[in-house]
């Protein structure tokens, strides 16, 4: 059985300077892991994808050891709202805002995030 | 320090005495005082209370109570192997064997005690033994080897304990009792008969109401039996004298001091000699005001803070203690407290006793229904409860006390019934409302922080179950929420969620979460607590809840840490190392070649680890399928150094080449390694497996540890380096192969089902109630009748391992997460970055503080410099 194209066929997006940068194919997110992506201005974006299908994006630089790694960290739900937690030091980032929840100086870049 | 500071004399550094000069320094009085301890054995303090522990593998390092950093700190001149010879009271001065002359103020007189042998003819044969330092268990061991029959002169708590260990040594063992019963002091008849016959089950002989009349010696000297009163005579090789202590008083005598008609050097309520105000004297050797000589290590720590306190001029009084003991001996549950005998009049005794479990309790009442006393054999699981209501009338009836839980009305009396000024811990004198202090105005919320705060349960631990019970219940009073759970997904714990996993076959984490996990937490993406920790409970049990075995297969992939997620370990700059498994720590020529040509193709940095193996470390996520590629191609597999699993079995070369090794600790090592690969469990694992005593391989420190015998193996656990290093604990000797790989299958498997999230062995085996003893009860001897089941998990296990790096690179889909970035496969992150250091190279760290790279020379990219 084929499945319908508009599921399989869906690109994952981010909003860069207003435009639409396009990133992979949805099916490359797994839910409750993240993939990173190269930008063009050479920063990365690590983007994740929750049970429930909804989609974010933030700075893979983890802020605590400057390794970019915050896409291979562990998603979670802490109060409601979505986090991940770096896999080097275990600091947690909400992923909707990017703070982060273990120190309230610490805030990382967020982008805007859709599926095309 | 200046010739005016006035000067401390210890005679004696026992556990009286090491306790003293803790009072000492704790009240400033090392700081103000020249201290000086003339000690006679050749070690400082050590715990006499647990001297049989050396039997069963504790080394006498593993005993010493004396921190030699608080000896210095506090500037003490502690001269062991160096004993006061004499005693000049007028001129108020000390000499020791070696000479040594000291002028004190004060003289504190703590020699402990010496063992009594009764005068029988023969005593002094070669062959003969008391049982009482660290150097007599020595000669004991050594002699033991050319012996094969041992008795005992003595039936009490020390003479069943060197009985137990001479039966440890191989030896067919007896004991020789005067009195009609085993442990006369402690217990009453009908305990010493519940005591009799668990002690003969376990092939020991006894023999009570006899006295020895004669040692009777060979020719050479030797022993070689003994004449016992009833006319018998019984043949053995080696004589243990273990029949009672008297004080060790002849210092005090010869100086003048006043000593009791049997011994002991008279003291008054302060521990000071009643002769002399400049003169003290502490535990075993003193005379207390009570009249009594007391010969258990809680008063004379109490005597010893009496004594410092004196010496502070603070109020301190000794009167008399509560001889209340609770033992283990030879894995009987042995416990008396307050009047255990009846003495009061007109008191009363309510017994239980069940000779077929050979259980004995008995409690005895005064006429108003006070508590008087008690004795429990078998079982003294309700001591700590019961001493503390001694003296009080408890909330219930005393029959409800005994009888065990669902006879009759089984009464599950807590100690939240406890009075205020119940002593909790008598080591310490410790009262259950300074307890309910240290939760409510101290805000301890642990039992650890208790001990800490309080000091109840340092000292011989018997209360320490009751202290967590008062602990929980004083947080729960107080509106603290207790919470066991996991994390904010799950209220349930680790062991609570296996057995839900394993019980009703859930192999999937949404399934747990949104079936079992807190009400707020269904539904959601759970943590990155509960994620792994369910991750590896699906992973240990997958062949038998039908889950893939493979922990990047669907759901699975996205519940492991990173390092399981890549299998291999994440390093600080966000590269990976990668471990190759080198089962034994043995590998070919070839083999080794072979990673020394993939580390230079891929410019990885090398070393050595403690396992006996070799990590590349700074290999880029892309690297990672190739590196394994070209490794499985040569024979490796995944060495696991990434997951909370099985890491290494260590090993020396044994039997083989070593001219000491009695078995082939190589191979088993292989054997054992290759078993348990791939295992899952709550916190990584360790082993070693030496061919000889000698323990090169250093399995005494490992989560299990093997060590060759002549006759088979040694199985060790619960050992661990680290922050906290422990000691492994003997779990059973002289094993076969199968024997071993068995019990290691069963301990395995029940550390994994009970154990906490991140526990290694070393800390579940000190939580878990009962201990080690626990342990050995479920794993050795099967008492709760999971040991099929235990060993069935294992055997699943152990058929469906695969080699996740095989897997990985045959499988695209899962080939494809290995890149950088999604959207460049081909770019390597330009963060790994590496400068040279000592012919390798290491991670450009500067790097990372300073920020990335210009954006331009990121996308021209190379990653290495």
């Amino acid at each position: 059985m084929t499945l319908a194209p508009e599921t399989t066929d869906l690109k994952v997006e981010l909003a860069l300077d207003g435009d639409w940068f396009t990133v992979c194919d949805l099916s490359m997110l797994l839910p409750g892991r993240g993939v990173a992506a190269l930008l063009p201005d050479g920063r990365q974006a690590a983007i994740f994808r929750d049970r429930t299908g909804e989609l974010f994006a933030i700075d893979n630089r983890d802020p605590f050891t400057g390794a970019a790694v915050l896409s291979r960290g562990l998603t979670g739900t802490h109060q409601g709202r979505p986090f991940v937690a770096s896999p080097l030091l275990k600091q947690r980032f909400d992923l909707a805002s990017g703070q982060c929840l273990d120190d309230e100086e610490v805030q990382v870049t967020t982008y805007k995030v859709r599926t095309a | 320090m200046s010739k005016d500071t006035p000067t401390i004399v210890l005679v004696g550094h026992g556990m009286v005495g090491q306790r003293f000069l803790e009072a000492l320094a704790e009240r400033g009085l090392t700081a103000t005082h020249r201290v000086v301890v003339l000690c006679e054995e050749p070690r400082p303090a050590y715990d006499r209370v647990q001297l049989t522990s050396y039997f069963s593998g504790k080394t006498p390092e593993d005993l010493s109570m004396t921190d030699l950093r608080f000896i210095e700190d506090h500037g003490i001149e502690l001269r062991v192997g160096d004993p006061a010879e004499t005693i000049d009271r007028e001129a108020r001065r000390v000499t020791a064997r070696s000479g040594l002359v000291v002028d004190y103020d004060v003289l504190v007189l703590a020699t402990g005690s010496y063992p009594f042998v009764p005068p029988v003819p023969g005593k002094d044969a070669e062959g003969c033994f008391v049982y009482r330092t660290i150097e007599d268990l020595l000669a004991i061991e050594e002699y033991a080897k050319k012996a094969t029959t041992g008795a005992v002169v003595g039936g009490g708590l020390l003479g069943l304990e060197a009985a137990g260990a001479l039966k440890g040594l191989g030896l067919t063992s007896h004991i020789v009792e005067f009195a009609p019963r085993l442990m006369p002091v402690q217990v009453d008849e009908g305990g010493g008969a519940a005591l009799l016959r668990t002690i003969e089950e376990m092939g020991l002989s006894v023999h009570t109401g006899v006295g020895t009349q004669e040692i009777v010696v060979g020719e050479d000297g030797a022993v070689t039996g003994m004449k016992l009163s009833d006319g018998s005579e019984l043949a053995t090789d080696l004589v243990v004298f273990s029949a009672g202590v008297r004080p060790r008083d002849q210092l005090a005598r010869d100086c003048g001091l006043t000593v009791g008609e049997r011994g002991g050097i008279a003291v008054d309520e302060q521990c000071r000699t009643v002769n002399d105000p400049h003169v003290f004297a502490i535990g075993e050797c003193a005379l207390a005001s009570d009249g009594r000589v007391y010969g258990l290590v809680a008063p004379g720590y109490e005597q010893a803070e009496t004594a410092a306190a004196t010496i502070a001029a603070d109020e301190a009084a000794f009167t008399g203690a509560d001889l209340s003991t609770k033992l283990k001996l030879l894995g009987v549950d042995v416990a008396s407290f307050g009047d255990a005998h009846g003495t009061a009049e007109d008191c009363l005794d309510v017994v239980y006793s069940d000779s077929r479990a050979g259980l004995y309790k008995k409690l005895v009442i005064g006429r108003d229904g006070t508590l008087l006393g008690g004795i429990l054999v078998g079982d003294a699981e309700a001591y700590g409860t019961l001493k503390a209501f001694t003296g009080s009338v408890p909330p219930v009836a005393p029959e409800a006390l005994v009888l065990p839980a669902g006879a009759g009305a089984p009464a599950q009396l807590g100690p939240s019934a406890l009075p205020d000024d119940a002593i909790v811990c008598s080591c310490h004198n410790v009262s259950k409302g300074t307890i309910r202090g240290a939760v409510t105005d101290h805000q301890c919320t642990t039992v650890p922080e208790v001990k800490k705060c309080t000091k109840a349960g340092t000292g011989c631990g018997s209360c320490v179950k009751v202290l967590g019970q008062l602990v929980t219940a004083e947080l729960e009073a107080s509106g603290v929420e207790v919470d066991k759970g996991l994390c904010g997904c799950f209220g349930q714990t680790r062991e609570e969620l296996y057995e839900i996993v394993l019980a009703l076959r859930i192999n999937s984490y949404q399934e747990l979460l949104d079936r079992h996990g807190r009400e707020e937490a269904r539904g959601g993406d759970g943590c990155e607590i509960c994620k792994p920790a369910v991750g590896s409970i699906i992973a240990s049990l997958a062949p038998t809840i039908g889950a893939s075995g493979y922990v990047l297969d669907g759901e699975q992939a996205a519940l492991q840490d990173t390092n399981d997620h890549f299998l291999a370990n994440l390093q600080k700059n966000g590269s990976y190392s990668v471990v190759p498994r080198i089962p034994g720590g043995e590998i070919a020529p070839e083999k080794l070649i072979v990673i020394g040509e993939i580390a230079r193709d891929f410019g990885l940095y090398t070393k050595i680890t403690g396992g006996q193996r070799i990590d590349m470390f700074g290999a880029r996520v892309e690297q990672l399928p190739l590196i394994w590629a070209r490794l499985v191609d040569a024979g490796f597999e995944s060495g696991h150094a990434y997951g909370k699993s099985l890491r290494t079995v260590k090993s020396c070369v044994g039997q083989t080449w070593c001219r000491y090794g009695v078995q082939d600790s190589v191979r088993m090592a292989i054997d054992l390694e290759l078993r348990y690969r791939g295992l899952r469990s709550p916190h990584k694992l360790k082993s070693a497996v030496s061919g000889c005593q000698r323990e090169c391989a250093e399995a005494q420190s490992k989560d299990f540890g093997v060590i060759a015998t002549a006759n088979g193996w040694n199985l060790y656990v619960g050992g661990n380096g680290g922050a906290t290093p422990r000691h492994a604990d003997l779990l059973a000797q002289d094993l076969s192969d199968a024997e071993l790989v068995r019990l290691i299958d069963r301990f395995l498997m029940f550390y994994i089902r009970t154990a906490d999230r991140l526990e290694r062995t070393s800390t579940w085996l000190e939580r878990i109630p009962g201990g080690l003893e626990h342990v050995r009860d479920v794993v050795v001897h099967d008492s709760l009748g999971i040991c099929d089941e235990l060993e069935k998990l294992m055997q699943a296990h152990v058929a469906h391992y695969r080699d996740e790096w095989a897997e990985t690179i045959n499988d695209p889909e899962k080939l494809a997460r290995f890149v950088s970035f999604v959207n460049a496969p081909d770019t390597p992150d330009p963060v790994v970055a590496f400068v040279p250091e000592r012919d390798q190279m290491k991670p450009d760290l500067p790097l990372l503080s300073i920020g990335m790279r210009p954006a331009e020379d990121v996308l021209e990219g190379s990653a290495q410099r």
